[in-house]
């Protein structure tokens, strides 16, 4: 029988399991390093979808195993059946109304997160055209950004604290322009150009992954994003566009 | 000889199958040469034929079998012949190769085939999980690697998922609703013998010019549309189990709302066939879409209809919307009936009613009308127009709103009940946990700047393996173990039953929860091979696959022998109050002597003196009353 000590007991205890598995979820490394502004927001909007998450999991593993604990068949019970509870009014618009709150707010923030992460941030915004096909990635840095010929390239190199504009186009089936580090992707469409932006705020070089089935070479189809210092990025950019154009 | 070859069975059939292929051939032939080839050698080509030959030849090889012979004396006006049930029931093994009109006969010939195919789509699992043991491994090739996964979907969904309930719900939706047999048996004949048709096409990819179809079970064009013609095995099976489903999903239908026996109002109606009338209602209104998407595909790669062709005007977005239209609604059909079994396991295994029933019921309803208008949330990085996210992301938000009230009421069912922790039960609460996780991962899912990050990554694999295989296939063998002794006669062995779900939940949570992570670190789906920073993760994950597969041999195992020389089972093993125990196990081959009248609710356990149904005509309610306990909650008035 349930009494009020198992059940404050059993309480306690998922409490506890909930304040564990809201720290896990700090502890455990989740993602990669984040390198772009829209990475951090991204990534504080999933901790707190966990920590959401948290208390609703051990609640239902709580009531099972409290069940499977309390009222399990134990001998002699072999023909008897539970009280005939139908149902409960206030228990069941409690159940229904909670969860949708909590979802709505959920789903706001998260819109919150996706408006400053599509919003064009003060300051100049540097626009780099990215191709798709099968299997590899190509780049074109446009006037705007070489001061003469446009520079078609297979490398990726952007500078640290800038806007960056990619806009995305396939020049054959439909591939996926995955930045893991930005925790950004959109997919290469043949016959619209796709594009979102990143603001990459930390040096490094990171991974560019195809993230949609493309054909049989589609698990090879990488490439790696460098994100490096302004001056960095104009001494790439004069020797890029002083080499003759034999690639 | 010749006479057996012109009597319907399989002979015919076969012989079905190889006019279809010479029809093919020639419907080639003259097309081409009616529209003019430069040289005759070019009217004869392999590919057309193969083409039409997948559509031809399974309708000859239907029509050999003899799924047809009724209509066909009707529409020539010959006299037809009647039903005179002999064909009933299943004498011998044979009996369940040829065409059988008998509800219970079909149940088992679905619920057979589709756990074949779980077999084989589990053993492409485990090559694609030996290829990807270790990066760079050369195991198999890029293209079998992507012709195993996209089989491996297709497979699990359209020939085990969908139809194993569309199985289970043959055999015992008639005897819960106290019908004789369904509404249309010729109908239900069909649906059942398109499937191996649909499975057949799909496997025998593998040896087409090129490889298995290797798109993925989404086969997203452009990409489908040139590849070879292991594609068209894939839009033609889809048409095929596709057809299967609306025939049945109809049959459900018509079957609920006409056959219910006197007194079986709706909400008189076991939870099970509620969820069997939602999921018809989202088969009929969706399929028709995947269908068409499919057709678009055939067209574009035969006939050059340029839909798919943003160079020639086409729209390659298009595809992807009209194929999550369906495919969307097709999770819940694949979830639904799940949630039916779920329900009447829990009831009857905690001996108490069901927690807010009629919530319940309507809470399937919403699913179906809000399952209609969440699909684009497939499609938040496809590049489609930027606003559609927003309605789409609330939408996905509120239909697990439904979805949690069914969890939040099974876990009231299940309070100070008297929990019977035996098999059915174990899967039923093992259901409870890994669909809880699934559902949480969706709701992160239709977050949208989390969902650009995860999207199409193996966090989405992992997603989509605890609603599937941690939410249906768990309720699959709830229902398998529950429904064994009435379907079979049989018990299985409770022992084996146990190890199978312990084994079964622990490595399908070590096999999928690991690939959580690896999404979320940025390792993307549908890989033959990857970055060696995922070896370890991936190693693990393989180890752990294979110990899942080998449960299910434990799971096999018993119901084979337990099939072949288990104990005799009684009529009513569980004390069940549902109809289908109120009769012997197997049923009778007309199911009820008497055609029951229903005084009461399905789930009053614990309502002392409850009646669900009698076998007599419908007495005054006070005769009723006064009884010792819900027995089974049958009363069975001795014949006058």
């Amino acid at each position: 029988m349930p009494t009020r000590r198992s059940i404050v007991a059993t309480a306690i205890v998922a409490l506890i399991a909930t304040a564990i598995g809201i720290v896990l979820s700090y502890v455990i490394k989740w993602f990669p390093v984040a390198a772009s502004a829209q990475a951090h927001r991204t990534d504080t909007l999933y901790h707190v979808l966990v920590i959401a998450s948290v208390p609703i999991f051990v609640l239902v593993v709580t009531v099972i195993l409290y069940s499977v604990w309390k009222f399990r068949m134990k001998p002699g019970q072999e023909l008897q059946d539970g009280p005939p509870i139908h149902g409960n009014t206030r228990l069941e618009v409690i159940w229904t109304a909670l969860p949708a709150l909590l979802l709505l707010g959920l789903v706001s923030y998260s819109f919150v997160v996706l408006y400053k992460n599509e919003k064009k941030p003060p300051g100049p915004e540097m626009v780099v055209n990215v191709t798709g096909q099968q299997f590899f990635w190509s780049y074109s840095y446009p006037r705007s950004v070489t001061g003469g010929a446009p520079l078609d390239t297979t490398q990726l190199y952007v500078p640290d604290n800038e806007s960056v504009y990619f806009a995305i186009h396939s020049k054959d089936v439909i591939h996926a322009f995955w930045i893991p580090a930005f925790r950004l992707q959109i997919d290469a469409v043949p016959g619209i150009t796709t594009h979102y932006r990143a603001t990459p705020d930390r040096l490094g070089s990171y991974p560019v992954v195809c993230n949609l089935l493309c054909g049989v070479g589609h698990s090879l189809m990488r490439s790696t994003i460098h994100v490096v210092t302004p001056t960095q990025f104009k001494i790439w950019l004069k020797r890029q566009t002083s080499v003759p154009s034999s690639t | 000889m010749i006479a057996k070859l012109r009597a319907p069975g399989l002979l015919r059939a076969m012989l079905g199958l190889l006019l279809g292929i010479a029809f093919a051939a020639g419907l080639t032939w003259l097309v081409r040469m009616a529209t003019g080839h430069g040289t005759y050698s070019h009217y004869l080509s392999e590919e057309p034929i193969m083409a039409v030959s997948l559509i031809a030849s399974p309708i000859f090889f239907l029509v050999g079998l003899g799924g047809f012979d009724y209509w066909f004396y009707w529409a020539a006006g010959r006299p037809t012949r009647p039903e005179d049930h002999s064909g009933h029931g299943a004498r011998s093994w044979k009996d369940y190769f040829r065409i059988n009109t008998d509800h219970k006969v079909i149940g088992i010939q679905y619920t057979v085939t589709a756990f074949f195919f779980l077999l084989v789509g589990g053993l492409m699992a485990m090559l694609m999980r030996a290829q990807l043991a270790q990066p760079g491994s050369q195991f198999v090739s890029a293209n079998t690697y992507n012709g195993l996964f996209s089989v491996h979907a297709s497979l699990l969904i359209f020939l085990f998922v969908i139809p194993v309930f569309a199985g289970f719900a043959n055999y015992v939706l008639p005897l819960m609703i106290g019908a004789p047999d369904m509404a249309f048996p010729r109908l239900n004949a069909l649906s059942y013998w398109l499937l191996p048709l649909a499975g057949a096409i799909m496997l025998l990819s593998f040896l087409a010019p090129g490889g298995a179809f290797a798109d993925g079970w989404t086969a997203y064009a452009p990409l489908s549309i040139d590849a070879p013609i292991g594609q068209d095995f894939f839009s033609v099976g889809v048409q095929f189990a596709g057809a299967s489903s609306i025939m049945t999903a109809l049959n459900f239908l018509v079957t609920i709302i006409t056959m219910r026996a006197p007194g079986m109002s709706f909400f008189r109606l076991p939870l099970l066939v509620w969820a069997n009338f939602a999921t018809s209602l989202l088969v009929v209104i969706a399929t028709p879409f995947i269908a068409a998407s499919q057709f678009f595909v055939l067209l574009d790669r035969g006939l050059g209809f340029n839909f798919f062709n943003a160079g020639k005007g086409g729209d390659v977005l298009m595809y992807q919307h009209v194929f999550w239209f369906y495919s969307h609604p097709a999770v819940y059909i694949m979830m639904l009936p799940g949630f039916g079994i779920v329900s009447e396991i829990i009831a009857v295994k905690a001996r108490k009613p069901i927690f807010g029933y009629r919530m319940m019921a309507f809470s399937l309803l919403a699913i179906v009308g809000l399952g209609f208008t969440v699909w684009a949330h497939h499609m938040f990085t496809s590049g489609m127009s930027g606003w559609i996210r927003i309605p789409m992301a609330v939408t996905t938000c509120i239909i697990a709103v439904p979805t949690g009230i069914k969890i939040f009421s099974w876990l009231a069912t299940l309070w100070r009940g008297v929990l019977h922790l035996d098999t059915p039960m174990l899967f039923t609460l093992g259901f409870l946990v890994t669909f809880t996780l699934g559902g949480i991962s969706g709701v992160m899912l239709a977050m949208v700047p989390f969902d650009i990050h995860v999207s199409s990554s193996y966090f989405v694999v992992a997603h989509l393996h605890y609603v599937l295989f941690g939410g249906s296939v768990m309720t699959i063998f709830a229902g398998a173990y529950y429904w064994f002794p009435k379907m079979t006669g049989r018990m299985f062995d409770e022992r084996l039953g146990k190890w199978h779900f312990w084994s079964t939940f622990v490595f399908f949570n070590l096999t999928f929860a690991p690939m959580h992570l690896l999404g979320l670190e940025g390792m993307p789906r549908r890989v033959a091979t990857y970055s060696e920073q995922f070896a370890t993760a991936n190693l693990f994950i393989s180890i752990a696959s294979f110990a899942l597969g080998l449960s299910t041999l434990i799971f096999v195992y018993n119901m084979v022998t337990s099939w072949r020389g288990g104990p005799h089972a009684a009529a009513n093993p569980w004390r069940g109050m549902t109809l289908e125990w109120a009769v012997s196990s197997p049923p009778p081959i007309f199911n009820f002597d008497r055609i029951p009248t229903i005084v009461g609710s399905p789930y009053d356990y614990g309502v002392p003196g409850a009646v669900h149904g009698v076998f007599a005509p419908p007495p005054v309610p006070a005769t009723v009353g006064g009884s010792a306990g819900s027995q089974g909650g049958f009363v069975h008035a001795p014949p006058e």
